[in-house]
């Protein structure tokens, strides 16, 4: 009996320094998660730190270069680039939090139940999910888009949210089935069906939360992902509409007839997204090292 | 071999087929339709009677059964339908497009095949120096960075330092290569840098758990150059996992070819399908959702075959 004691308190302090010590064994991950808290302080606090207001239509200064008064430049309607920069990471960050969340948790729930379940649902559910993965990303979130058409809620496209989720669902489902495939052959899983626990109280009580460390593995990279899809979609002009700040938005309209003569039309947005993509990607692939170093996506 | 063969292809139908009922019902199961775009769109107002009119005229005021009876044995005939907008066979539509899309997805796997072997390998081989450190940076980027916005880059940098910019109008490469090669280059290096950074990942740790094996051991006690140890005993065995990645990223080239072709202004496949999708056109949608789809089940049997040949291990029967 002692020695089940031993790790249990070893464990302890490792538990209570567990930032530290993800910063000291994965500096590239702490570097990647600076970069996200820095993109998070300046969407929640948008208003305080950007110079400008990002619809304010300014003729005086039209396709003004990078100056003292404008460090990003201005766009053709002389918005500060600078200003709505910050204000597509709100954009960026809240579409992206909320769609991976509704697709990582819908898909971790289809992954373990369909693991739990086994035998026909399985099979059903994973062809279902098999066809959903014949398709690139974008292909099926325009699908989802030509299917849903907008429905606006405060300013924010819910179905622009399904349209990224949706691709989701089946990559998470079937990393998590993996998982949870290995869990329902544990005995804690029998005592519990023993003990006469219900099939709800099973999956959500026992199964789900063994399956954590996937999920937050999931839920990070698909961010990134996320992210890159909005900018795609809005580029396009299928996702986010003007005049909202939106990173793939600047990309696209004016600034494709202008980019040519004001490069940094383009230059500034799309180093935001390569930026906020690069530091998801990072601190996900250090999380992934950190968590289950054999876990592969 | 061949039984094997014809068993892949009828498992193929399956697939298909749930993707052929799957994208008709999504496409229906909310409102909204082709004549609501089309009539409405600029601003218009029609009244109920032209919208009924409208609907009636593309057969869309049929009961679901019917037109979804129309779209399945129009399958089976190769028949796609006509598409809402422009009125023309689908099939057409796709056929006249196919080409330029096609040649940008060939260059740009060979350009990503071309840059990934080779560096995917040498960061392996040189792990943890300098050398392999660039790489990764050079992949990790190539992950982050939006292909749309790398082609504007590559427009931008064309024009600022040689004054240059790619040919605006399309010919095939039999008729001018030169004119073609300088117009879809481009776009194939954007998409390509993206597909590239892929496989360069998937070749530097497939090098780096193949080297760790017996048989590279056993080769090196053995003697043998460590050039030969690389090439014929690591790269070959290594490569498999990252054909699996060659393939699978070329099934969704279309994915990148969306946005590309945006910014390359190319009339291709990727851009026919964003206009479908902001037209409502269904059967176009569902016209290109079928060609992704086919494009997809080939490629995997593709790969399935290069197995056998990379790998005279692998048997198929």
């Amino acid at each position: 009996m002692a020695d089940v004691a031993i790790p249990a308190a070893a464990a302890r302090p490792r538990r209570r320094n567990a930032l530290l010590a993800f910063c000291i064994a994965q500096p590239l991950g702490a570097a990647g998660a600076i970069a996200i808290i820095v993109m998070g302080a300046a969407a929640i606090f948008a208003e305080r730190v950007a110079p400008y207001d990002p619809v304010a239509i300014d003729f005086g200064a039209m396709l003004a270069g990078p100056t003292v008064d404008h460090w990003f430049g201005t766009d053709a309607f002389g918005r500060d680039i600078l200003t709505r920069v910050i204000y597509g990471a709100r954009t960026a960050l809240a579409i992206g939090f909320l769609s991976s969340f509704l697709g990582c948790t819908v898909g971790a729930v289809v992954g373990v139940a369909s693991a739990y379940f086994g035998g026909r649902t399985d099979m059903v559910i994973q062809r279902i999910m098999d066809i959903l993965l014949s398709f690139p990303i974008i292909v099926l979130a325009l699908v989802v888009v030509a299917m849903l058409g907008r429905f606006l809620v405060l300013g924010v496209d819910l179905n622009l949210i399904l349209a990224i989720a949706i691709p989701m669902l089946p990559r998470v489902a079937r990393v998590v089935r993996s998982s949870a495939l290995s869990i329902r052959e544990l005995p804690y899983i029998d005592a519990a069906r023993v003990q006469g626990f219900g099939h709800a109280r099973i999956i959500f009580r026992h199964m789900v939360p063994n399956v954590a460390a996937p999920y937050l593995i999931m839920f990070t990279a698909s961010i990134a992902q996320a992210i890159l899809l909005e900018a795609s979609l809005s580029f396009l002009g299928l996702g986010v509409t003007e005049p909202t700040p939106a990173w793939g938005l600047m990309l696209s309209g004016n600034a494709s007839d202008f980019y040519r003569e004001a490069p940094w039309m383009i230059l500034f947005p799309g180093l935001a997204i390569s930026v906020a993509v690069f530091a998801f990607n990072l601190f996900g692939d250090s999380l992934r090292d950190w968590l289950d170093p054999k876990f592969k996506v | 071999m061949f039984v094997y063969l014809v068993n892949r292809v009828l498992l193929m139908v399956p697939t298909l087929l749930g993707v052929a009922v799957l994208i008709f019902f999504m496409l229906r199961v909310v409102p909204g339709d082709i004549v609501e775009v089309k009539l409405r769109g600029d601003g218009g107002n029609p009244t109920q009677e032209t919208l009924d009119a409208e609907r009636k005229r593309l057969g869309l005021d049929r009961p679901l059964v019917e037109q979804f009876g129309e779209w399945m044995t129009g399958l089976f005939t190769l028949d796609l339908g006509k598409s809402m907008w422009t009125e023309q066979p689908v099939t057409d539509e796709i056929a006249l497009r196919l080409e330029l899309s096609f040649e940008v997805a060939l260059m740009a796997t060979l350009i990503a095949i071309l840059i990934a072997i080779p560096m995917g390998t040498l960061s392996a081989l040189l792990k943890d120096t300098w050398i392999d450190y660039a790489i990764r940076i050079f992949t990790i980027a190539g992950l982050a960075m939006p292909s749309f916005w790398l082609g504007m880059l590559t427009i931008v940098s064309l024009l600022f330092f040689f004054n240059w910019l790619p040919p605006l109008t399309y010919t095939p490469i039999y008729e001018d290569p030169w004119n073609n090669m300088a117009q879809l280059f481009w776009p194939a290096l954007s998409v390509g840098y993206r597909y590239s950074a892929v496989v360069a990942r998937m070749m530097r740790s497939s090098i780096i758990e193949v080297l760790n094996e017996d048989y590279i051991r056993t080769a090196r006690a053995k003697g043998v150059f460590e050039r030969l140890v690389v090439m014929r005993h690591a790269m070959r065995n290594a490569l498999l996992p990252v054909i699996t990645v060659i393939g699978l990223e070329f099934a969704f080239l279309i994915g990148g070819l969306v946005v590309t072709e945006q910014v390359f202004n190319l009339n291709g496949i990727g851009r026919l399908f964003v206009q479908a999708v902001g037209r409502n056109d269904f059967t176009l949608i569902q016209g290109m959702v079928m060609l992704t789809a086919v494009v997809f089940v080939v490629t995997n049997l593709a790969v399935d075959m290069l197995y056998a040949v990379f790998d005279p291990r692998i048997r198929y029967r």
